[in-house]
C-alpha cells in the first residue's frame, strides 16, 4: 500500500470538514441579499470602478527572484540528505552552488531590484 | 482493473481536462489556476509511481513559485474585461490533424514495446531514493557537473530576468 | 501489545476485526479504519482549534492588561463554542460579482492545505502518521497549497482592498518561504534525512543546541509564513480594513480565522519537532504513546506561545521594509549559516560529541554575531548619511 494513498485520504478528510462546517452553515443561516448588503466594503464609500487594480511590476520581480531561489533550495535537498556520509569534496561542492546563487542574489540587490520603490 | 489503474484513469483524464480548460478559458486568472489543477494532477500521477520526492518538489516548484508567478504576470496587465477574440484561428483543423497524426503515429510506434506489458520491478524494502539521489548529485562519478551547472542556470536565469526588467524601467 | 503500549493498533485492529467479521473485503476495511482514523484526528484538531479561540482570547487579554472571556462557564471556556454557534447562524454574504466558485473554495483550501500538514506530524514514536521521507519538502508544498488559497480568496472578492491584501500577503509568504526552506536544510544534515521521525530519533541532544540561530531565523519565517504580527501587514486595518478576507462572513470567514490559528498551532508543533525533539522528552515517551502526545502538544502550545507573544509584542512593519529585511538579511543570513554548518559538520564529524556540541553552538554565535556587526555598521553610516544633511532652513542661509 502506497504511503501517498493515507496522504490522499487526508486531502479528502480535510475537504469534507470545512465543506461540512461551510454547508451547516449555508443550511442554518438567513438568506435575505439585498443590493446594499451585496455591494463590495470600501470603507463605507460607495466602490469606485472594478475590484481589479494594476499592480507594481515589483511583485514579479520578488516572485521571480523567489522561484530561482526555490529551485535552488530544492536541488539543495538530497546533499543535505547525504552530507552526513560524504567527505569535504561534496561540501564543497555544495558551497560552489550556494555561492554562485548568492552572486546572483548579490547583482540583484547592487542592480537596485530588491528596492520596493 | 487494479484500484491503481483506476486513480490513475481519474487522475489522467481530470488533468487532461483541466489541460484543456488553460488554453480554452477566456479569464486569464481562470487559466491560471486549471493550470494549476493540471500541475496537481501530474504530482498525482508521480506519487502514483513512488516518486514522492519530485511529487513534492512539483507542488512546491510549480503550484507554490509558478503558478504565483503567473497570477502576478496576469495582474500586472490592466484588465481586459471581455477578451472578445476568437479563440481558435481559421487553420484550427490543421493543428487537430497534426495533433491527432502525432498520436497516431506515437501509439502505432510503441504498439510493439514490450513495456506495456511488463509488471514494474517493485522497489526493494529500505530502499530510499532520497539518498540515491543526493549519491548522485554529489559524487565525482555521479552528476557533480550537472549539478553545479545548474546552479549556474539558475544564476543566468535570474541576471537575464533581473537585465530585462532594468532595461523596462 | 496492550492498549497502554500501542493504542491506536488496538483501535485499529479492534475496529478491522468488527468490520472483517461482517464479512467486508480486508483491504476495504484497512482503508476505511484509516478513513475513519484521519477523521477522528481532524475532529480533535478541529476541537483543540476552537480551544484555541479562547486561548488566544485570554492570552491577548493578559499581554493588553484585560480578563478575556470570563461570562460564559468557567473561565469564559464556553465562550468559543458560543463563537462558533454564532458563526454558524450567520447570513452568508456574497459581494456582487464575485467570481464565486473561486469565492467558495479559497477558505476550504485555506483550512485543508493547515488540515493536511498533521499527516506527517509523528505523534509518539508508535503513531507516526504518514512517516515520509520527504516530510520537510511536504510541509512547504501544503503551505504553497495556502498561498494559493488566499491570492484566490483576495481575487475572487471583487475588493481592491482584499486583492492588494492577498497580494502583499503573498509577496511576504514567497519571500520568506526561502529562508525557512534554507533553515530546514539544517535538521536535515544533521539528521541525514528529511523524514520528521528521523529528524526526531536523531535529536539525543535537540538540534536548538546545535543550532540556535536556525531555529531563530525558522521561527522568524514560520511568523511570516502564518502572516502573523509584525507581518500581518496584509490586515493593516488602518488601510486594508481586513486584507485578503474583508468580504468574507459567517462560516467562511470561520475557517480562514479557525485556519490562521491553527496554522499557527502547528508552525509551533514544526518548531517543536525540529528543534526541541519532538515527541521526545527524556524517554517518557517509551512509558506510553499517550505520553508521548502529550509531550508534542505541550511543545505546540509553548511554540504557539512563542508566536503570540512575538504578536502581541511587536508593532507592523511596512511591506518595503519586510522584503528588504527578508532579502537584504535573513536570506543570506540563513545561507552563511547553511554553509557554515554543512563544514563544521564535515571537520567535526570524528570528534567527542561534547566537541562537536560546542563546535557547531559557537560557530552559530559567530554566524549571528558577524551579520549582526555587518548591520550594525551598515545601519551607523546610514544613520551618519541622514545626520550629515543640514536642516532646509539651514541650507537656505
Amino acid at each position: 500500500m502506497n504511503e501517498w494513498l493515507y496522504i490522499g485520504l487526508f486531502f479528502i478528510v480535510g475537504l469534507i470538514i470545512p465543506v461540512g462546517a461551510i454547508g451547516v452553515a449555508w443550511i442554518l443561516g438567513p438568506k435575505k441579499p439585498n443590493p446594499i448588503k451585496q455591494s463590495t466594503y470600501e470603507c463605507g464609500i460607495e466602490p469606485v470602478g472594478e475590484g481589479w487594480v494594476q499592480f507594481k511590476a515589483q511583485y514579479y520581480i520578488f516572485a521571480l527572484v523567489f522561484l530561482v531561489f526555490d529551485v535552488e533550495t530544492v536541488f539543495l535537498f538530497p546533499w543535505a540528505v547525504k552530507l552526513g556520509q560524504l567527505g569535504m569534496f561534496a561540501v564543497v561542492e555544495g558551497i560552489v552552488f550556494i555561492l554562485v546563487l548568492i552572486a546572483g542574489l548579490v547583482y540583484t540587490w547592487r542592480k537596485g531590484m530588491l528596492e520596493w520603490v | 482493473m487494479t484500484a491503481e489503474q483506476i486513480i490513475f484513469l481519474i487522475v489522467g483524464a481530470v488533468t487532461l481536462i483541466s489541460g484543456l480548460m488553460v488554453v480554452t478559458v477566456r479569464n486569464l486568472i481562470h487559466a491560471a489556476l486549471w493550470l494549476v489543477a493540471t500541475l496537481f494532477g501530474v504530482a498525482i500521477l508521480y506519487t502514483l509511481l513512488n516518486a514522492s520526492f519530485l511529487a513534492v518538489v512539483q507542488v512546491v516548484v510549480y503550484i507554490g513559485a509558478i503558478a504565483i508567478l503567473f497570477i502576478f504576470a496576469v495582474m500586472l496587465t490592466r484588465r481586459q474585461s471581455a477578451e472578445t477574440g476568437a479563440s481558435v484561428n481559421t487553420n484550427w483543423w490543421m493543428g487537430a490533424l497534426m495533433a491527432v497524426l502525432t498520436f497516431a503515429g506515437l501509439a502505432y510506434l510503441l504498439q510493439s514495446w514490450s513495456g506495456f506489458s511488463k509488471q514494474a520491478s517493485a522497489i526493494p524494502s529500505g530502499f530510499d531514493a532520497i539518498n540515491q539521489l543526493g549519491d548522485a548529485l554529489t559524487s565525482p562519478a555521479g552528476f557533480v557537473l550537472p549539478f553545479e551547472v545548474a546552479s549556474v542556470l539558475l544564476l543566468a536565469a535570474l541576471v537575464g530576468a533581473v537585465y530585462l526588467a532594468f532595461t523596462k524601467k | 501489545m496492550n492498549f497502554w503500549n500501542d493504542p491506536l493498533k488496538v483501535a485499529a485492529d479492534w475496529l478491522t476485526g468488527i468490520l472483517v467479521g461482517w464479512g467486508m473485503n480486508d483491504v476495504f476495511a484497512h482503508v476505511l479504519v484509516v478513513f475513519v482514523g484521519i477523521f477522528v484526528l481532524i475532529l480533535i484538531l478541529m476541537v483543540i482549534d476552537i480551544l484555541l479561540v479562547w486561548i488566544e482570547r485570554k492570552v491577548v487579554a493578559r499581554f493588553q492588561d484585560r480578563i478575556g472571556p470570563n461570562r460564559l462557564g468557567p473561565f469564559g471556556l464556553i465562550q468559543p463554542f458560543a463563537d462558533i454557534i454564532k458563526l454558524l447562524i450567520k447570513e452568508d454574504t456574497t459581494p456582487d460579482g464575485a467570481d464565486k466558485v473561486v469565492y467558495n473554495l479559497a477558505p476550504m483550501l485555506s483550512m485543508m492545505s493547515v488540515l493536511i500538514l498533521w499527516a506527517v506530524v509523528p505523534l509518539a514514536p508508535v503513531m507516526l502518521g504518514v512517516d515520509l521521507n520527504t516530510g520537510l519538502l511536504f510541509v512547504i508544498a501544503a503551505g504553497s497549497i495556502g498561498t494559493l488559497s488566499i491570492i484566490m480568496a483576495g481575487w475572487s472578492s471583487n475588493n481592491k482592498f482584499s486583492t492588494i491584501g492577498a497580494f502583499r500577503q503573498v509577496a511576504m509568504m514567497i519571500s520568506f518561504e526561502v529562508p525557512m526552506l534554507a533553515v530546514m536544510l539544517i535538521p536535515t544534515i544533521f539528521a541525514g534525512s528529511m523524514g520528521m521521525n528521523a529528524i526526531i530519533q536523531s535529536q539525543d541532544i535537540w538540534f536548538f543546541w546545535l543550532s540556535p540561530l536556525a531555529a531563530l531565523i525558522f521561527l522568524i519565517a514560520a511568523i511570516a509564513e502564518l502572516g502573523r504580527s509584525p507581518f500581518d501587514l496584509s490586515e493593516g486595518e488602518s488601510e486594508l480594513v481586513a486584507g485578503f478576507n474583508v468580504e468574507y462572513s459567517g462560516m467562511k470567514f470561520g475557517m480562514f480565522y479557525a485556519g490562521e490559528l491553527l496554522h499557527a498551532f502547528t508552525f509551533g508543533g514544526f518548531w517543536g519537532i525540529l528543534f526541541f525533539g519532538g515527541y521526545r522528552f527524556f524517554g517518557l515517551e517509551q512509558v506510553s504513546p499517550i505520553f508521548g502526545i502529550l509531550i508534542i502538544l505541550t511543545k505546540a502550545l509553548i511554540g504557539y506561545w512563542v508566536i503570540m507573544w512575538v504578536k502581541y509584542t511587536m508593532m507592523r512593519i511596512r511591506i518595503d521594509q519586510m522584503l528588504a529585511f527578508n532579502w537584504k538579511f535573513l536570506t543570506p543570513v540563513a545561507f552563511a549559516l547553511v554553509m557554515v554548518t554543512a563544514l563544521m559538520n564535515a571537520l567535526l564529524r570524528g570528534a567527542d560529541s561534547w566537541l562537536y556540541i560546542t563546535g557547531m553552538f559557537l560557530s552559530n554565535v559567530i554566524v549571528g554575531w558577524v551579520s549582526l556587526e555587518i548591520v550594525r555598521s551598515i545601519g551607523k553610516k546610514e544613520r551618519e548619511k541622514v545626520e550629515g544633511l543640514k536642516p532646509i532652513a539651514e541650507a537656505h542661509h
